[in-house]
Order: structure tokens, then C-alpha cells, then sequence
């Protein structure tokens, strides 16, 4: 075999298809051999690379010419103050409804736009608000959500309409929108602050290049699909191009417009959330405060108010997306009642509660009782798989790691893709993180392999038991509206604040798409295929085995492809509670002024990462057609 | 009577650079072979034919045969490659997109196989569309929109939305919303096709309420031949973007001009659509005709009963009212031979009024027998009922 070997790595490509299998294996035996012989000690990071100094000159120059150079005078410091004033009037506005104002303001506009359930579920939620004690806070995350949506629908549905309508807009766009939606949370504050300073106009800005993909994607979807049929018969008539864009595409696609707004919203405010990181108000900076403490009590009620602010918001829009409009004159009771309400006084009547206390003590008492099972999981997990990884990936140099990268990445997904994923590799070790990159690669890679395990046998469950399916749907939806930092708590109450507890939290994150895409996957096996099996004589295992899951295969690759860059995601987040590398960095740059330049280097470093991930696994969910023809 | 639209070597080819197959020798060559030289496909295929003020033309072919194509290029929804076509003697082509527009909004409107409804609207407004991109006041169009609603029979529906009516309805409403311009031509692209048999059939008997009610021209894609022959003046077959015959029913099944066509017309009831002139013959010599003479245009199914009682032969006699039609028809040749073959020549001419369409049959006979009389026997009756294994009428 060994013999063999070498002579065969030089044909991998011409090698034909029924080789595959084998030389990938043998590929893989010498790779295995050639790092046993090139590893390295995975000496620490220096604290101050070419690139960490680089970026802290940028940062001395951007301080220093802020108020002299002409792009900051006509233009960055323009677009600033523009998103101060929109900030501004947004949160007058609000502010001057007042608190029973804006109970009653969000009611009727519910009742109007999705009617009464959607009006009752909004003023109970805000109501709640008030009775947590977060009235402020929330009021200011709404104001940052509101300015950060207002824009991104401003700047999306035309441009979404345009990307529809226009072939060559739509192909230059496809991957800006690619790289911007791989893009962790973390990575785009810095160069934020960098440009806009600290405060709400980078957050708006930063929350607003996270959610415009969604408004844009979606709202260009919704174009494309309007029926054919209906244009042109809309055309045959006579309308001019504007009439039919009016009077048949926007109506038309109306419902995928909401629905863009919708996803707009529960991004922004996932993002606003995360921007506290950058001094913005709101309800993250509780959040923050109390995960820096590990007060989980704390984090608690805000995490709560966040998550009834998603779920008030994602409610009232879903509905709206069907809803038939009210008459006018609904509207005007609506709006009179809205009023009244309004002029009540509100007062500090409303009874405080805070759930501080009792998660706290719920969270000792599992700390206490739990301690030697989290521990013994913990521990088992950091040995088994997380500690070898880690140190194989970090003994790995740079160059063999990148070579690597370009032959299995050829392999899986195309040169094109290699060689995208290779450079970013190699980028990475440009910025001098190579360590804490492959401590968070590996991290990444471990919560990956249990999200698709658990991911995986959930989704086939709920596609093989409709009842299964149906009592974890309204739990997926409720994961898949939060905000990402919720669910860094109760992954700090068990775990604490260790490397582990961002396994756990990017695993509950990335846990719901994969399994309804792989639900989606094996529910979209023909009904005639599975009949046919069933007729063979199939046992439901065989089925399975044999016909569900081969022919779901792209829905799985997908779901990998999908799992993978939201863990990357979380794992970065966890920074904040002790995964250290990466995300630390990132939170330590925006902490210490000197580890700025690191911090911004960390920043590009997830980035480069995130592609280099995405592009690595990509590949997978389109090979299963080159494979079988 | 005036030609309403008349097609002039009319092109459309899709794939790159379309212009250079129109009439070089790449139009020759058969659709596989194009498509694997020049990644060309010729939708349709220097098509020419008039159609006449107040007639209903249909243009029948299998899915792919590019009759959905040539529709559209009628008012240019999809942009000709060569050719013109003239609708009331203007230019279509020539036109500017001012005047396209002022073409589609007032002289020619159109039915879609799928409706093509705006979910979002009302039936009503669905109906009053035209005539609000038009500038129509908002009283003004809902008036003329109700008008036509009780046209097409969906009084009371006006404002339900599409979603909620049946698919008959639905095309109803399209129907409506066609008619509601008042366009002199209306243009159905295979409007039944998506409808059940029962509601179709309805639907075909309410087209034809329409057009004797509102006069229109109409021109009709349909792959069905048995829509085409029941709503059909005259009928153009299309095979592969080209016309291969247009003709009157009773041309396109006595006088199949291919292969083809033979194939498309094979299982229709001969009897059903072909008159007696189909089969007349000279009276020969010892023949004494029996009983009332029959008028030429008599379908046979009908004259079957008095020609099987009679003792000999039954007398033919031209239709009144029909005349000259035949003489001035396609001409020369026997049942078989004739009809009006497509290609270069024009056939706009040979339709007629009346119950006799086209006279091709008994000018070709006439022609043989000079002027002999013309009859019909129990031995030329029979190809037609028992011979081709058709259903024998009841």
C-alpha cells in the first residue's frame, strides 16, 4: 500500500470515480504520517505581530485625521450624524409616546396590521416589560432595532427589487451577500467603532450590515416569484413597466416583503443585543454586565425581556405577512382607543418582579447537586475529543496546515473552493492568531460533530413521528426566534464560565436549523420512492438506511454547511465567558485600548475563518450530483 | 370581409444572435440539429395567415409546436425575430412603446392558461385593471367591471378574491377582465387546458355565447382538436413552429394536408364535421335520384337517415345562400387533394358563410363532372361511418 501510495497521490486527478474512496483514505494515512513529522510544540502567539501593529497604526491614524481627512469630513462623518438624527427621532418618538403611549400605540398598530391576538400578545408583552423593571432598557433596544430595521428595509427592498430585476445587480451581489452573512457578530464591531466611534450609530451601523443580507435575499426572492403569468397579463393590458413593478410585483410580493421585515427584525435584534459589546444602551449591557459576573440570576431577566420583545415582534409580524388589513374605520377605533389608553396615567404603579433571585438559587442548587455530572461530561468531552483535537490542530504548522486545506478542500469542493479556503488559512497565520484560531477551530469543530449528532437523530424522529414532530415544533420556533446571547445562559449555569460552556450554548444555536433541515430533507423523499421501498418489503429501518437518508443527503450536507458557520458563530461569543481565544480577543480589544490592534486582527481572524469553514464545506451539498451521474 | 390581423412571414428564434437563421439555410435544418450547431431554436417558423373581422381562428399544435410563442408575438409579449404583423392594417412591429401600449390597452386583449389573476385584488378590481392603468375614474370602471362580470355570469362574486372562486370561475373572471377594455381582438392562449372536461366544455359553450353576443375576432391556441373543431372557423396546425395546414374543420379531416395531420385527425368522427359535398359524385347514367334533394351543407351525420331510406342515390343541391363560396375557394382536385395547404400560399381567403363553410369538395367534383348532377348513395356513406372504425353516430 505505502509503495503504492505516493505514485497514486500524483493521479489523484485523473484517477476515475470508483478510486475515490480508496485514495482518499490513503491521502488521508498520509497525512496523518506527514504530520507526525513536520508538527510543531504550538508555541503561543507573540503579542504583537506585524498585523496587531499595523492595525493599531490605523487606529492612530483614523484618531488622528478623524476631524481633517476629507472621507471622514464629507462622507463616514456624515453617514454618523445622519444615524445620530434617525437614532434620535426614533427614540423621541418613543419616548414621547410615553409608557402607557406606547403600550397602547404597540396594541392598536398589532390589532390593525394582525389582528386581536397579535394586539393582546403585544400589550401583555410589554406590559411584562415593565413589570420586569427593564422599561428603560427596553424602550432603548427597541429604539436601536427600530432605527437599525427602518434602514435596513430603506436600503434593501429597493435593492432587493433591483437584484430581482436587474440580472447583472443580482450576480454582483450574491457574494457581498455570501461573505456578509458568514460573517460572525463579533467580527464587524471593531472596524465599527474604528470608523463611527462607540455608542448607538455603530451599533446601528454594525446591526444594520448584519440584517440588510435578510431584507435584501428575501425581498429579491419574493420579486423573482411572482408569477410569470400574472405579469404578463398585467402586460398584455397595456400597464407600463412602473405599473406593473406598483400594481402587480410589490402587492404580489407583499407577503415576502413582510416576511423579510420579519427576519430583518429578529436579526437586528439579535445584533442590537450583541452591540452593547460596543457601548450601545439597551438590554444587552445588563446582559454583558451580568455574564461578566456569572451572575446568572441577572442575565436572567434581561434574557427574558429580550426574548418576549423577539417573540411580540416576530408574532405581530408573521401574522401581518397574512393578515387582510382592516377597514378604515376599525383603524380609527383602534387608533381613538390607542389614544385614550395613552393619556392614562402610567406612573410606577406596575408591581416589580425580578426572577433574579430564584434562578440564582436554582442555579446554585444545580451547581451544587449537579456539580460531578457537568463535571464528569465536561471531562469527558475535553479528553475525549476537545483536548486531542486541540492539540493536533495546534501542533500543526501553519504551511502543512494550509497545504492540507488545499488538497482535501480540492477533494470536497472544488479547486475553486480550496483554494478560497487555502488563502483565508493562510491568512489567518498572516495575522499572527494561528494559536488561538485552532483552539477555536477546534472547539468549533467539536460542537459541530455533537449538533449534527443530536441534529441528525432529532430531525429524522420528527420526520419519522408526525407527533414528535409536532411537540418540537413550537420549541424550535421559540429557539429560533431568541437572541444568541440567551442562550449563552443556561449553558453558563451548568457549565460555569469554561472553554465547554460555549460548546454548549453554539450547540443549543445551531441545534434547530439542522434539524429542520434535515426534516425537510427526508420529508422531501418522494412519496412514490418510499412507497416503492415499502412495497419491496422494506423494514422501516431499511428505509431509512437505505432510501430516506441517501436520497436526504444534500438536505444533511446543507444542514452541515448551515451548523457549522452559526456555531462558529456562538463559540466566538462565548468568548465573553471564558472559550477564551478568538472571541476573547475580540472582547479584550474593545475592553484595553492596547489590545486594539490584536482585538481588529482577532476580528479578521473569524472572518477568515468563517470562510475558510464555509467554503470547506460548501462543496459537500453540491458533490452528491457529480457523484452519482 | 376586412382582415383584422394578417401575419407576414413571421419569425421568432430563440438562443444567440436569432437574426441570422430567418431565411438562410440554417432555417432548414430540423430543430436537433440547430440546436447542437448554433444553440438556436426556432419557435416559429416564417408563419403567414390573415384573419378576418369577426372570425375565430384557432391555432392547434402539441405543447413545444411554438403556437404559444406566435401568440405573443402578436403584440409582441415576446419580441418577433423577423416578419410583421398587421393588426387593422397598423404595423405591430413599427410600433413605438407608446403606441404598443395604446395597442394592448384598447384593440387587443388577452386570456392566459393559468389566469394570471392578482391575488391581492379583488374580483372586481381584478376585472376593473385595464381600465385603471388606463386612468379609468374609480365609479367609471367598477360600472363597466360589473357590466361584464354579468356578462360572464359572476354577478354577486365581485369581491371575493380569486383565491376563492373555482378555476371555471377564475378563468371567468380572466374572461371578464379581457373583455372589460372592449378590445376588438381577444387572443386565448389555451385558456381550458387547466379546467376539468365538464367545465371546460361549459366554458367553450359560453366562448361561443360571447362571440355571437359581442362580435369580437378571436384567436385561440388550444392543443385539444376537439375545442378546435367545435369553436373553430378555420383551424392552422402547427408542427414544429411551422403552419402545416389552415383550413375549416371539415378541411383539416376531408383533406388532411400530412401525415400529421391525417394522424391529429384520425378518431374524429368523420360524419360529425364533414357535409355531403365531401362525398358527392356524378350522378351516373342509369341512376334514378329518390326523394327531396339535399343541400350540400348538410352534415352527413344528419343526412344519414334519409340517404339509408331512400331507393337509389339522393339528389345534392348547392346550399342556398352559398353560391359562388366554392368556386371562389382553394380550387382545384378532388376531396383529398385540396384543401388549403399552408406554407407560401396565403389562406386567408376560402372561408364562407353559412352552414357551408368551404367549397372545395364540390368545386373539385363539379370541375370532374361538368356540371353533371351531383348524389349521394349508401356506398359512399359507408367509408365514412363504418370504414375509418369512427363511432357511428346515433
Amino acid at each position: 500500500m505505502t509503495a503504492a501510495s505516493a505514485s497514486w497521490t500524483g493521479r489523484i486527478s485523473r484517477l476515475p470515480r470508483p478510486g475515490r474512496r480508496t485514495y482518499v483514505g490513503v491521502l488521508a494515512l498520509v497525512t496523518v504520517v506527514a504530520y507526525l513529522g513536520v508538527r510543531t510544540t504550538g508555541a503561543a502567539d507573540s503579542d504583537s505581530s506585524a498585523a496587531f501593529r499595523f492595525f493599531t497604526d490605523v487606529r492612530t491614524w483614523v484618531d488622528d485625521n478623524r476631524d481633517t481627512s476629507p472621507v471622514f469630513l464629507y462622507g463616514i462623518n456624515y453617514v454618523r450624524l445622519g444615524v445620530v438624527e434617525l437614532v434620535g427621532a426614533v427614540q423621541s418618538l418613543l419616548y414621547a409616546l410615553g409608557g402607557a403611549g406606547l403600550v397602547a400605540a404597540a396594541g392598536a398598530l398589532s390589532f390593525v396590521l394582525a389582528g386581536w391576538r397579535a394586539a393582546v400578545l403585544a400589550v401583555a408583552g410589554f406590559c411584562s416589560l415593565g413589570v420586569l423593571g427593564l422599561w428603560d432598557e427596553s424602550v432603548d433596544t427597541l429604539v436601536l432595532t427600530l432605527s437599525a430595521v427602518l434602514l435596513s428595509v430603506l436600503i434593501g427592498v429597493p435593492i432587493g427589487v433591483l437584484a430581482a430585476r436587474v440580472r447583472a445587480v443580482g450576480a454582483v451581489l450574491r457574494p457581498v451577500l455570501d461573505v456578509m452573512q458568514i460573517m460572525p457578530t463579533f467580527a464587524y464591531l471593531a472596524p465599527m467603532t474604528l470608523l463611527f466611534l462607540i455608542g448607538s450609530p455603530a451599533a446601528v451601523i454594525a446591526t444594520l450590515i448584519y440584517a440588510l443580507p435578510v431584507t435584501i435575499r428575501i425581498t429579491e426572492l419574493g420579486i423573482r416569484e411572482v408569477s410569470p403569468t400574472t405579469v404578463e397579463a398585467a402586460t398584455a393590458l397595456g400597464s407600463t413597466r412602473w405599473q406593473v413593478l406598483r400594481k402587480v410585483r410589490l402587492p404580489m410580493a407583499a407577503p415576502a416583503i413582510v416576511l423579510a421585515v420579519n427576519q430583518t427584525i429578529m436579526m437586528a435584534l439579535s445584533m442590537v443585543v450583541v452591540t452593547a459589546l460596543i457601548d450601545a444602551p439597551g438590554l444587552g449591557e445588563n446582559i454583558i454586565q451580568a455574564l461578566e459576573r456569572v451572575n446568572v440570576g441577572a442575565a436572567f431577566d434581561a434574557g427574558l425581556a429580550i426574548v418576549i420583545l423577539a417573540i411580540v415582534l416576530d408574532r405581530v409580524t408573521t401574522r401581518a405577512a397574512t393578515y387582510r388589513r382592516r377597514g378604515i374605520r376599525v383603524t380609527a377605533a383602534a387608533v381613538a382607543a390607542a389614544v385614550v389608553v395613552a393619556l392614562i396615567p402610567w406612573g410606577d404603579s406596575f408591581p416589580a418582579f425580578s426572577f433574579a433571585k430564584p434562578v440564582n438559587d436554582l442555579s446554585h442548587w444545580v451547581e451544587l447537586h449537579w456539580y460531578d455530572a457537568t463535571e464528569a461530561i465536561k471531562n469527558a468531552v475535553s479528553a475525549a475529543l476537545l483536548n486531542p483535537l486541540e492539540s493536533v490542530l495546534t501542533t500543526t504548522p501553519w504551511w502543512f496546515f494550509v497545504l492540507v486545506v488545499a488538497v482535501f478542500g480540492t477533494l470536497i469542493s472544488g479547486w475553486r473552493s480550496a483554494v478560497i479556503a487555502a488563502l483565508a488559512a493562510a491568512g489567518i497565520a498572516g495575522l499572527g492568531l494561528w494559536l488561538h484560531a485552532m483552539q477555536t477551530l477546534a472547539t468549533v469543530l467539536v460542537a459541530t460533530l455533537v449538533t449534527m449528532a443530536l441534529g441528525v437523530l432529532l430531525g429524522v424522529l420528527c420526520a419519522r413521528h408526525d407527533r414528535f414532530a409536532a411537540g418540537l415544533r413550537p420549541l424550535l420556533d421559540a429557539a429560533q426566534t431568541m437572541p444568541s446571547f440567551v442562550y449563552l445562559l443556561p449553558a453558563l449555569a451548568l457549565f460555569g464560565a469554561t472553554r465547554f460552556t460555549a460548546i454548549v450554548a453554539a450547540v443549543i444555536y445551531a441545534v434547530p436549523p439542522v434539524v429542520r433541515l434535515v426534516e425537510r430533507g427526508i420529508r422531501d423523499v418522494p412519496a412514490t420512492v418510499v412507497e416503492a421501498a415499502l412495497s419491496a418489503g422494506s423494514t422501516p429501518r431499511q428505509l431509512l438506511w437505505k432510501v430516506q437518508l441517501p436520497m436526504a443527503r444534500s438536505g444533511l450536507l446543507l444542514a452541515a454547511n448551515q451548523g457549522i458557520v452559526m456555531v462558529l458563530a456562538m463559540v466566538v461569543v462565548g468568548g465573553l465567558v471564558g472559550a477564551g481565544a478568538l472571541g476573547y480577543d475580540v472582547v479584550a480589544g474593545f475592553a484595553q485600548r492596547e489590545d486594539f490592534g490584536k482585538g481588529l486582527a482577532a476580528g479578521f481572524a473569524i472572518v477568515l475563518l468563517g470562510v475558510l469553514l464555509d467554503r470547506l464545506t460548501q462543496g459537500l451539498s453540491r458533490t452528491p450530483a457529480k457523484g452519482h451521474s | 370581409m376586412p382582415t383584422t390581423i394578417d401575419v407576414d412571414h413571421l419569425w421568432k428564434v430563440f438562443g444567440p444572435r436569432p437574426d441570422r437563421v430567418p431565411g438562410s439555410p440554417l432555417a432548414d435544418l430540423s430543430r436537433p440539429e440547430l440546436r447542437t450547431k448554433t444553440g438556436n431554436v426556432v419557435a416559429v417558423h416564417d408563419v403567414s395567415f390573415a384573419v378576418e373581422q369577426g372570425e375565430v381562428f384557432v391555432v392547434m399544435g402539441l405543447s413545444g409546436s411554438g403556437k404559444s410563442t406566435l401568440v405573443r408575438c402578436l403584440t409582441r409579449l415576446i419580441e418577433p425575430t423577423a416578419g410583421e404583423v398587421r393588426i387593422d392594417g397598423r404595423a405591430v412591429r413599427e410600433m413605438n412603446p407608446r403606441q404598443l401600449r395604446d395597442l394592448r390597452r384598447h384593440g387587443v386583449a388577452m386570456v392566459f392558461q393559468h389566469f394570471g389573476l392578482l391575488p391581492h385584488r379583488e374580483v372586481i378590481d381584478n376585472v376593473a385593471y385595464g381600465l385603471e392603468i388606463q386612468g379609468t375614474s374609480r365609479a367609471a370602471r367598477h360600472k363597466r367591471a360589473g357590466e361584464v362580470l354579468d356578462l360572464v355570469g359572476l354577478t354577486g362574486h365581485e369581491h371575493q378574491f380569486p383565491d376563492q372562486l373555482s378555476g371555471g370561475m377564475q378563468q371567468r373572471v380572466g374572461l371578464a377582465r379581457a373583455l372589460a377594455t372592449d378590445p376588438a381582438v381577444l387572443l386565448f392562449d389555451e385558456p381550458f387546458s387547466a379546467l376539468d372536461p365538464l367545465i371546460r366544455r361549459d366554458m367553450q359553450a359560453e366562448v361561443r355565447r360571447l362571440h355571437a353576443e359581442v362580435g369580437k375576432t378571436l384567436v385561440f391556441i388550444t392543443h385539444d382538436l376537439s375545442e378546435a373543431l367545435t369553436l373553430g372557423d378555420r383551424i392552422a396546425v402547427m408542427r414544429d413552429g411551422a403552419l402545416v395546414q389552415v383550413g375549416t374543420p371539415e378541411e383539416l379531416v376531408g383533406a388532411p394536408a400530412d401525415d400529421y395531420v391525417t394522424d391529429f385527425v384520425r378518431d374524429v368522427p368523420r360524419a360529425d364535421v364533414l357535409t355531403l359535398r365531401w362525398i358527392a359524385r356524378p350522378r351516373r347514367a342509369d341512376e334514378t335520384p329518390d326523394g327531396e334533394p339535399l343541400p350540400e351543407g348538410t352534415l352527413i351525420r344528419d343526412a344519414i337517415p334519409r340517404i339509408l331510406r331512400a331507393n337509389g342515390p339522393v339528389r345534392i343541391v348547392p346550399s342556398p345562400g352559398a353560391g359562388g363560396a366554392g368556386a371562389g375557394g382553394a380550387g382545384a382536385g378532388g376531396p383529398g387533394a385540396g384543401g388549403a395547404r399552408a406554407g407560401g400560399s396565403r389562406a386567408g381567403g376560402s372561408r364562407a358563410a353559412g352552414p357551408g363553410r368551404s367549397g372545395t369538395g364540390v368545386a373539385g367534383a363539379r370541375a370532374d363532372g361538368s356540371g353533371a348532377d351531383l348524389v349521394v348513395g349508401v356506398e359512399e356513406l359507408l367509408p365514412v361511418i363504418a370504414g375509418h372504425g369512427d363511432r357511428v353516430p346515433a
